[in-house]
């Protein structure tokens, strides 16, 4: 039980933190928040991991097996994209020769 | 299986310090996400933490079946990177969608291998948790249930966002008509039907059911719940039902995370769940429209005919003009608003309309872009193109922004963009989009719309603003319709 009760502590504390973090994005990075949440879920891989350990017999061994390879799928494509698309968001304030846009190019 | 070392490396509270690492940097990752020059540095960090958790997984004493765990990440690593280094910018919705299923897919195979595990104990006073020391066997009803109700939760919620996000893959990469699909009227029948069986089939388990055949029926029962979820929904509701899908294998991973007691799969399951949820919350209230009323399909059912019958008795006052006309317009303009939508995504015209309003700024014309939340297929999709564009951050603005803008804007171009600008929105309460908040381009001086042709929408609605005397169509693919304008630029 008790573990139980904690879990759901860290539950309800990172649903109030994800909102807080979230919440700070503007709309122009969402496509990548999108793309980088979606690799942070990739986690499941660790599940994978943890349960394929004890798994016994084929079949088990079979669809954890698979479940390995779509979280690194989820895992290794999902944060290679969004570093892809946030190279080219970072890319801009520097061809533009403007001082000040440089400057508080991390406001907003 | 007992464990095997007894170093400090491999206990539990250091395995688990580890983990919490790995949230934390997961948190600060996604807090760079809040400016463009933080957020690559803060994908990194969470990719580290990733890294961290996979690593603490193996230190693991009884960790186990390193062939299969090696064999299995070289697959996902040599499908994944090819992917994610070719998929084209515009493509970026279809690949988010697939890479979202395969996450919800692996949550419903591991729960579906952990119910084979526990067997007749599922459900039972006993049971085994794989903790980071090995197997350990708890007894007690309420550690059984509990550990069966997260379970089955992540069974039933990862299998919808596997086969929903297929589907929407499907639809975005055109395997599947982008139109609704539906069973008809029976359709939203069908659905609940099928969430009622899965739910009853999951309270069984958990009550000790030891069938897996039952298991098996509710993981089919979820699968076509997530099909026929996804099928009736419209090209431009995708927005909505691709954040939804986010959210649910987030919260699918958090559950998994409860089951497995695995705080970095708590975590990171929930701040996933939270994000999705936050995105489809703004993606409807962008639209005006309810979340259910978007997953029970269609577009307002027989209201949206009605409404658009009413409005296309407008024919008749549209005024065409050509590539040299808008040139003209533009080159002579002091300010320049671009509103770019779906249209501008499937002719790929970002370069092309860099290309124009860099030559525009040449000749002292102010250009922004003003971009609606749900223009595109997913949330930002119009940022994204036009970042790999090249253009600068500073010149997208959010509608509030933009809305503020447009009284002061000589010319408002309009590229692919339709429903998001329709003036009916705003004046005409028997539309169906009316409430929908729009880019208001009619307060512009002139509005130039560069459309392939006059057929309607997504939503079959006639767009009032073709009609208003201020507006010029420009008919042609967008694309080569920017082009042609920037080649008469260089005439003028």
């Amino acid at each position: 039980m008790d573990s139980l009760v904690i879990d759901l502590a860290v539950l309800v504390l990172a649903g109030f933190v994800g909102y807080a973090v979230i919440s700070k994005v503007p709309n122009t990075l969402h496509t990548p928040l999108m793309s980088g949440t979606n690799a942070i879920h990739g986690i499941v891989l660790v599940g994978a991991l943890l349960v394929i350990s004890s798994a016994a017999g084929t079949f088990n061994k079979v669809i954890l097996f698979i479940a390995i390879v779509f979280g690194t799928i989820n895992i290794v494509g999902g944060f290679l994209v969004t570093d892809r698309m946030l190279e080219m968001f970072k890319a801009k304030p520097k061809p533009k020769d403007e001082e000040p846009a440089e400057k508080d190019g991390g406001g907003a | 299986m007992t464990p095997l070392a007894t170093s400090w490396v491999q206990s539990e509270s250091f395995i688990y310090v580890l983990y919490i690492i790995a949230f934390a940097l997961f948190i600060q990752g996604l807090r760079g996400l809040a400016g463009p020059t933080t957020a690559v540095r803060g994908n990194r960090i969470a990719a580290v933490g990733m890294v961290i958790a996979v690593v603490a997984t193996f230190l693991n004493p009884s960790e186990g079946e390193w062939g299969l765990i090696v064999l299995g990440i070289a697959l996902g690593a040599a499908v994944g990177v090819p992917a994610a280094r070719q998929v084209k910018m515009t493509a970026m919705p279809q690949m988010v969608a697939l890479f979202n299923g395969v996450g919800g897919g692996a949550v419903f195979l591991i729960a579906w291998a952990e119910f084979r595990r526990h067997g007749s104990t599922y459900g039972d006073h006993t049971i085994h948790i794989v903790g980071n020391l090995g197997t350990l066997t708890i007894s007690g009803g309420a550690v059984a249930t509990y550990i069966a109700v997260f379970s089955v939760f992540a069974a039933i919620v990862g299998s919808i966002s596997f086969w929903g996000s297929n589907i929407a893959f499907g639809k975005l990469q055109e395997i599947i008509p982008g139109r609704p699909i539906t069973l008809g009227a029976g359709q939203q029948v069908v659905n609940l039907v099928l969430l009622v069986l899965a739910l009853a089939a999951g309270v069984d388990l958990c009550a000790g059911a030891h069938s897996e055949l039952l298991f098996i029926g509710m993981l089919v029962c979820a699968a076509l719940l997530g099909n026929f979820l996804v099928l009736p929904i419209g090209g431009a509701d995708m927005p909505v039902v691709i954040s939804l899908l986010n959210a649910f294998t987030g919260l699918s991973a958090a559950a998994t995370g409860i089951a497995l007691n695995n705080p970095a799969l708590i975590v990171a399951g929930m701040i996933v769940g939270a994000s999705g949820t936050i995105l489809t919350n703004l993606m409807a209230v962008a639209m005006n429209r309810s979340i259910p009323a978007i997953v029970a399909g269609g577009f307002g059912g027989g209201g949206a005919i009605a409404g658009a019958e009413g409005a296309g008795e407008h024919a008749g006052s549209i005024k065409s003009i050509g590539a040299m006309d808008a040139a003209i317009q533009l080159a002579y303009a002091s300010k320049v608003v671009v509103v770019p939508g779906y249209g501008m995504a499937v002719a790929q015209a970002q370069h092309a309309v860099r290309e124009l309003t860099q030559e525009l700024e040449k000749r002292g014309v102010e250009v922004t872009f003003a971009i609606h939340p749900v223009a595109g297929r997913m949330p930002g999709h119009m940022n994204v193109l036009l970042a790999e564009a090249d253009v600068p951050y500073d010149q997208l603005k959010e509608m509030e922004d933009a809305n503020s803008d447009f009284v002061r804007t000589d010319v408002s171009l309009v590229i692919g963009a339709n429903d998001v600008t329709n003036p009916a929105a705003k004046n005409t309460p028997s539309s169906p989009i009316y409430g929908m908040p729009i880019l208001e381009v009619n307060e512009s001086r002139s509005v130039i719309v560069i459309k392939r042709s006059m057929n309607p929408g997504f939503a079959g609605i006639e767009n009032e603003l073709y009609y208003e005397p201020e507006t010029s169509m420009l008919f042609g693919d967008a694309k080569s319709a920017v082009a042609d304008i920037t080649a008469e630029l260089g005439n003028i």
